[in-house]
C-alpha cells in the first residue's frame, strides 16, 4: 500500500495551503504583533483577545460566521462580487482566507513575546546610532527576534496543515481545490477504508512531530515554546 | 541666537512628574547633570536626544536647531553619541559590527580614520572580534563608548555610564573618560550622581532637582556651595587650582601655589608652572583656632570662614576661603560640638589643618 494520486494532490494542496498561509500571516502577523507588543492603547486588550479567540472557539463557529460573510450576502461576499473576483467559499483562496483567522494567534503570539522581551533600549540604541525605523526593524528587530519569528512560521504551518473543521465549513470537499489531508483521511474513514486512513494519519503525526522538533534543533540552546 | 552653545528648554508635565527647564550650556567641555534618582537628569538627557518627544520643548546644538515649534530631528537625524547606563551592545554583532553599525549609516564618514580614534583612545583595539558576551562589564561599557564616538557626534550625552559596573570596573574605565575629556572637541553631557565622577569629569555643574534646575556653574564653585546637595554628600569635597611651584626629590613631595597659600603633595609628575587640579574633601579638613605648633599635618593653611551650615544632628559644614575675594573655597567638616567649643563664626580667621590632597587631572 502507498499514497494513491489523490492522496498525493491532497498533500500538495496541503503544504500549498499552509504555506501560502504561513506567508501570509508573517506580513499581515507582524505589524499587529508589532503593535500589540509596543501600544499602551486601551485597544490592545480587546485587540489581543480578538486575535486569540480561534484559540478557543470551535472552529465550526470561525468556519459558520466565515461563510456567512464571504457568502453572497455577506459584506466580504458582495465586495468581491463587486470587483469581479466572484465568491470565495469553496475555493482555494477562500481557504487560504479562513486558514489566515483561524492560525493567526498561532503566528502573532510568539512574535509579540518576542518583541517584548526585546525592550525598548535596543531600538534606542540604534536610533542614537543614525538607524530609521524601517532599518531598526530588519537590522535590530528581525535578527534579535528571529527565534520568535521561526517559531511563529513553524507554529502558523503546522498548525494550517491540521485545520479541518474549518475547512469543512469553508471549502467542503473538492479534489485539487479544497480536499487537504485532513478532510481525505475523514473520507477514507467514512468509507470504512482504514488501510488508507493509517497511512495518511500517521504521516501526519510524523510530519507534526518533526516540525515541532525543529526549533529544537535549530536552536538548541533556548527554549521556544 | 548664539553658535556656541546648547540652549536647551523642555517643559514635561507627567502625571507623577514634571520637568521644567530652561538652560544655556557651553559649546565645549564636560557639563555634568548632577542629581539624585528621580530628579530629572536621565529625561533631560532623552529630551536631548529625542528619545523623548513633547511638544513644549526648543532645543539648538552649537547654532543648529534640533526642535522647536515647528522642528522636530527625530532621534537617527540629530548628529549625536549616546552612552546608556547598561552597555547595551547588540548581542548579534561583534564588538567591531557594533561600531561599524553607526559608521555605515553616516555614510561619509567611513573613511577608518573616526573608527581607528575611538579604538585608541578606549583602548579596545583587542577586542573587536569577541561577541559581547565574551566582554567584561568594563570592556562592553569602553566598547559602548567608541560605538558613540564612531558616528563622529557633534554633541556626545553619557547616561551614568558607571553606574552598572563595581567599583573595579570603574576604576578601570574612568581614566579613559578623562582621556575623552581632553581629547574631544565636542560638548559632553554627562549624567551622574556621583560627586567623585563629576568631580574628576567636568568643567561645568548643572544641579537637578525635582525636574528643575537648582543650580549651576563652573565644577569648584557648585562643589563648594553649602546649600547644595554635592556639599551635603560624604564625599563633599572643595575642588582647587594650583600651580605647580618645586619639587623634593628627597621626601617625594610637589609644592603647590594656590591663592593665599601653599599645598605640599605626594610627588607629583608634572612640570614646574603646570595647571593642576586637586580635591579636597571636607572630611579631611580640621581647623584651629592658634597655630599648631608641632604637627604631623603637612599642610596648615590661614584661612577666614565664610560660612557655616548644620547638615546633619551632629555635623556643620565649615565653608572657608585661603586667599582673598572668596577664593579659593575649601570646605571642612566639623562636630557641632567642636563649633560651640571653639565658638566658631562667620569672618572668624582660624588654620585649616589638610590631611589629605588628591589630584584631580
Amino acid at each position: 500500500m502507498g499514497f494513491s494520486d489523490a492522496d498525493i494532490q491532497a498533500i500538495w494542496l496541503t503544504f500549498r495551503l499552509a504555506g501560502l498561509t504561513t506567508l501570509l500571516l508573517l506580513l499581515i502577523g507582524t505589524p499587529i504583533a508589532w503593535w500589540l507588543a509596543r501600544t499602551r492603547s486601551r485597544w490592545k486588550g480587546p485587540v489581543g483577545a480578538v486575535v486569540a479567540l480561534p484559540l478557543v472557539l470551535p472552529p465550526t463557529v470561525i468556519g459558520f460566521y466565515l461563510l456567512v460573510a464571504m457568502g453572497p450576502n455577506g459584506p466580504v461576499g458582495q465586495l468581491t462580487q463587486a470587483v469581479g473576483i466572484g465568491l470565495l467559499p469553496f475555493t482555494f483562496w477562500g481557504l487560504v482566507i479562513a486558514s489566515v483567522f483561524y492560525s493567526m494567534p498561532f503566528v502573532v503570539q510568539p512574535i509579540q513575546n518576542a518583541i517584548e522581551a526585546l525592550g525598548e533600549r535596543p531600538l534606542e540604541v540604534a536610533a542614537t546610532l543614525r538607524a530609521g525605523p524601517w532599518d531598526r526593524f530588519f537590522s535590530v528587530v528581525v535578527p534579535l527576534a528571529r527565534p520568535g519569528f521561526l517559531t511563529a512560521a513553524i507554529l502558523g504551518f503546522a498548525h494550517t496543515v491540521g485545520e479541518f473543521g474549518v475547512v469543512l465549513m469553508i471549502g467542503g470537499n473538492i479534489p485539487g481545490a479544497t480536499r487537504v489531508v485532513s478532510v481525505q483521511i475523514y473520507d477514507y474513514v467514512e468509507a470504512m477504508e482504514y488501510g488508507q486512513a493509517h497511512w495518511l494519519a500517521m504521516s501526519m503525526v510524523i510530519f507534526s512531530f518533526l516540525v515541532l522538533l525543529a526549533p529544537y534543533t535549530l536552536n538548541p540552546n533556548q527554549r521556544r515554546f | 541666537m548664539t553658535t556656541d552653545h546648547i540652549q536647551a528648554r523642555f517643559h514635561l508635565d507627567y502625571p507623577e512628574f514634571t520637568l521644567n527647564v530652561d538652560l544655556e550650556l557651553p559649546g565645549r567641555g564636560v557639563t555634568a547633570l548632577f542629581g539624585h534618582s528621580g530628579s530629572g537628569k536621565t529625561t533631560l538627557l532623552r529630551l536631548v536626544a529625542g528619545l523623548i518627544r513633547i511638544q513644549d520643548g526648543r532645543l539648538s546644538v552649537n547654532g543648529e536647531v534640533w526642535q522647536d515649534d515647528r522642528i522636530f530631528l527625530p532621534t537617527h537625524k540629530r548628529p549625536l553619541g549616546y552612552v546608556f547606563q547598561e552597555a547595551s551592545l547588540f548581542p548579534h554583532l561583534t564588538a567591531r559590527g557594533n561600531l561599524e553599525y553607526g559608521m555605515k549609516r553616516v555614510g561619509n564618514a567611513m573613511d577608518g580614520a573616526a573608527l581607528e580614534q575611538a579604538v585608541a583612545l578606549l583602548g579596545i583595539g583587542h577586542l573587536l572580534d569577541r561577541r559581547p558576551h565574551q566582554l567584561s562589564g568594563g570592556e562592553r561599557q569602553r566598547v559602548a563608548i567608541a560605538r558613540a564616538l564612531a558616528v563622529q557626534p557633534r554633541l556626545l550625552l553619557m547616561d551614568e555610564p558607571l553606574a552598572a559596573l563595581d567599583l573595579k570596573r570603574k576604576q578601570e574605565i574612568l581614566p579613559y573618560l578623562e582621556r575623552l575629556h581632553d581629547a574631544l572637541e565636542i560638548p559632553v553631557l554627562y549624567v551622574s550622581h556621583s560627586p567623585d565622577e563629576v568631580a574628576r569629569l567636568a568643567d561645568t555643574v548643572v544641579v537637578m532637582e525635582q525636574g528643575r534646575v537648582r543650580a549651576q556653574g563652573p565644577v569648584n564653585e557648585l562643589f563648594s556651595r553649602l546649600d547644595l546637595a554635592l556639599a551635603q554628600d560624604q564625599e563633599a569635597s572643595a575642588i582647587i587650582e594650583g600651580v605647580v611651584l618645586s619639587h623634593d626629590d628627597d621626601y617625594a613631595l610637589t609644592r603647590l601655589e594656590i591663592q593665599g597659600g601653599h599645598l605640599s603633595v605626594a610627588r607629583l609628575d608634572r612640570d614646574i608652572h603646570e595647571l593642576v587640579r586637586v580635591r579636597i574633601h571636607a572630611r579631611d579638613v580640621s581647623l584651629a583656632l592658634d597655630e599648631p605648633g608641632a604637627s604631623s599635618i603637612l599642610n596648615i593653611l590661614p584661612a577666614r570662614i565664610l560660612e557655616m551650615r548644620e547638615i546633619e544632628q551632629a555635623q556643620v559644614l565649615v565653608k572657608l576661603c585661603t586667599g582673598a575675594g572668596e577664593k579659593p573655597p575649601l570646605l571642612a567638616r566639623i562636630t557641632r560640638h567642636s563649633r560651640d567649643r571653639l565658638r566658631l563664626h562667620e569672618g572668624q580667621s582660624v588654620f585649616a589643618q589638610v590631611k589629605a590632597v588628591a589630584l584631580m587631572d
